[in-house]
């Protein structure tokens, strides 16, 4: 009674749907036709780039080579405690492994997979499979009789430990760790520690790239946002130019610039500031580096912060002056912490792009001034060892998405100004 | 000159100059480096500093030899063809997808806004060097890995995100109401698309593609990692000619970059400009 009633006094639309499904029916479609207007573009992003990086962070652990290569070793080893040598089941396994690798081409892999754990393994897989073909039964004298290093339970250890289809090993690597025999994690060798040097290296140079930029940006920003509009129009060009210009025409103008036959050292001499044969090196250093990526990143800061300062009203300082304070104070107190969201904003994203740089610091950074992108770079195209590289960018990538949240807090993505 | 208020002191006053000094000091380092290429491209010897002749501004000093050489080198006619086919390749697919994005999230119903615009956003933020092994290891599985097309994707979703967060800016002055205007005179969403929506949003959607292609133009990481031989780009030229034999011509490549880089910036303003009256933000 009473429902047929409130049925009754509701409102209608002109061919009696009641105004409210109609209502939730236009919202749906509006909804859906929104989603719908952005799906092929996040079905692009998701597929062209997600999928790459999700594959990457995958590759980072994966290390599915091993238990398919050698997939008899694997289970013959499952049930060794790891106390004193294998059982002979396991000689045999490996034997019959290799073998079958040999035939399928598929051991390569897997032994460089192992030869990133301990360097020999290679050779000593390798060299086996290619000369188990010419042994009979008994594999364990056979096996041993190719290399007696197959009578080091170490080697064997190494195995059983590496044969998950899952590794930390490579971010073990990618900190200056690896695992000892007792498969126990210990620091690397003092000769092969150069990763977390790196990560350090990286985090101050950006640090102080990031705080150059600020300390020259500051000014220059204020400047720009008290100037009347035409002046700092023009004056805009000289930020906005090399903003727009090719990031290789800049590094290569550094190289110009900087180089001991270079145009700032002919200078020098000329002004009689060094000697001749007393040129400075001041590239491919980390000078190098952090001159150049100082003057490549500096328009990111001075634009955020010109944005901020020229939303900043004059009249506070003028208020401040009235009322006693000293010019000092007046900017101090009043006018800096204003400028506070700017700062941050482009802190942020220049200490961003300044973590994850690699052309600027590969083209003049010398030896000493390179940073973690291009240990990346050189995991991918040098030594081919993908899973450390993939375990380096998994962590780079890491760091960048904490400073991405951050940024996101103090700016927000809707915020984001471009030019 | 600047006016002082009356209250200034000779200490503010002179800190005002020396303030400045500091200013000109910054601007002259953001831009040297720039224009400095600009006359060492004409230089007539192989180097990179500026010759007695160059100074004393002798005209058999200066010369024209590197540009002939840029123009008659097949490596660099090669790609620079390449660089153009790809940028302007990519531009068109970005700016379609983003501009038809953007119409979405500027929509009040969209649900999952934030997060949505977090990952159409991702390719500016994640470092190229994470993004190009990334693409290297998946292009690679499916065989688009030293291909046109593996190319062309990759710097599509790198120029994406310019092209979303340009038209976004662009929609937020814009009124809805006149969408509603021409559905309800009739007219069908495609036409309401291109008569109406289209040539008021048409600012932020061109300065969106210009700074799609200008990303695909200038990038070197992924070109280094997806490209071959075939697909050699003007950046990727310049990448090898610094590290192997740097020779002056690449001096002349970048002075023509920073010219192109100069018609962009033109353009961009104008286009800001443009947007400004179109909202009567300013007179001008």
């Amino acid at each position: 009674m009473a429902q047929a009633e409130l049925t009754a006094n509701a409102m209608t639309t002109a061919d009696g749907t009641p105004l409210k499904v109609s209502l939730r029916r236009a919202m749906r479609r509006n909804k859906l036709i929104a989603f719908g207007l952005t799906a092929p573009l996040l079905l692009f992003i998701l597929i062209s780039f997600l999928m790459p990086i999700f594959d990457m962070a995958m590759r980072s652990v994966d290390n599915a080579a091993v238990p398919e290569a050698i997939p008899r070793t694997v289970q013959a080893l499952e049930a060794w405690d790891g106390e004193g040598m294998p059982p002979d089941a396991a000689f045999a396994a490996m034997a019959a492994d290799l073998k079958e690798g040999q035939k399928t081409r598929t051991i390569g892999q897997a032994a460089t997979r192992l030869n990133y754990q301990e360097s020999g393994m290679r050779s000593l897989i390798m060299k086996s499979a290619r000369r188990i073909g010419q042994y009979e039964a008994p594999w364990k004298a056979a096996l041993i009789d190719i290399d007696d290093d197959w009578e080091d339970p170490a080697v064997w250890k190494l195995i059983k430990r590496q044969s998950g289809a899952f590794t930390a090993a490579y971010y073990l690597n990618a900190l200056d760790y690896t695992y000892n025999e007792e498969g126990e994690v210990v620091e690397q060798p003092e000769y092969r520690q150069i990763y977390q040097m790196l990560f350090v290296r990286t985090l101050w140079m950006s640090a102080l790239i990031t705080g150059l930029c600020l300390l020259l940006g500051f000014p220059v920003s204020y400047l720009l946002a008290t100037l009347p509009a035409r002046h700092s129009n023009l004056l805009m060009i000289l930020v906005l130019l090399p903003f727009w210009t090719s990031l290789l025409v800049r590094t290569t103008s550094w190289i110009v610039m900087l180089q001991t036959e270079g145009v700032l050292n002919d200078i020098l001499v000329w002004i009689g500031l060094i000697s001749d044969d007393g040129r400075m090196q001041m590239i491919y250093n980390k000078i190098g580096t952090i001159v150049a990526m100082t003057q490549i990143l500096l328009p990111f800061m001075i634009l955020p912060l010109y944005s901020v300062m020229r939303g900043i009203s004059p009249s506070y300082m003028r208020a401040a002056r009235s009322l006693g304070a000293n010019p000092l104070v007046a900017f101090w107190r009043v006018y800096v912490p204003q400028t506070v969201p700017g700062m941050g904003a482009g802190g942020i994203l220049v200490f961003i792009l300044a973590i994850g740089y690699y052309i600027t610091p590969a083209l003049v950074g010398g030896q000493s001034g390179q940073l973690i992108s291009n240990y990346i770079a050189y995991h991918m195209q040098q030594s081919l060892n993908w899973g450390l590289a993939a375990a380096i960018g998994t962590i780079l990538l890491g760091g960048v998405l904490v400073l991405y949240l951050i940024y996101n807090r103090i700016v927000g993505i809707d915020n984001m100004k471009l030019g | 000159m600047k006016k002082f208020p009356p209250y200034a002191g000779l200490l503010e006053r002179s800190w005002h100059y020396v303030y400045l000094l500091i200013c000109a000091f910054v601007f002259l380092y953001l831009i040297t480096p720039i224009l400095l290429i600009i006359p060492l491209s004409f230089n007539a010897e192989p180097y990179f500093t500026f010759t007695k002749g160059m100074l004393a501004l002798d005209a058999d000093a200066y010369s024209t030899r590197w540009y002939t050489d840029f123009f008659t080198s097949d490596s660099w006619i090669h790609s620079i063809k390449n660089s153009f086919i790809i940028a302007i390749a990519s531009t068109f697919i970005a700016t379609a997808l983003g501009t038809v994005a953007a119409l979405g999230l500027s929509r009040s119903y969209m649900p999952g806004r934030t997060l949505i615009m977090s990952i159409l956003i991702s390719p500016m933020i994640v470092p190229l060097i994470i993004s190009g092994a990334a693409m290297f290891f998946f292009y690679s599985n499916i065989n688009l890995a030293q291909t046109f097309p593996g190319v062309i994707l990759a710097h599509t979703a790198l120029g994406t995100p310019f092209v979303v967060i340009t038209v976004t800016a662009t929609l937020v002055g814009f009124d809805q109401q006149l969408v509603r205007a021409s559905q309800s005179l009739g007219a069908t969403p495609m036409r309401t698309f291109f008569k109406i929506i289209m040539p008021l949003i048409a600012p932020g959607v061109i300065s969106g593609a210009l700074f799609a292609f200008i990303t695909s133009f200038d990038e070197v990481v992924i070109v280094l990692f997806l490209s071959g031989y075939e697909q050699r780009t003007i950046p990727l030229e310049m990448w090898s000619g610094i590290r192997e034999q740097i020779s002056p011509t690449i001096l002349a490549v970048a002075t023509l970059l920073v010219t192109i880089s100069i018609l962009l910036l033109t353009s961009l303003e104008m286009l800001r400009r443009r947007n400004e009256k179109l909202r009567g933000m300013s007179p001008g």
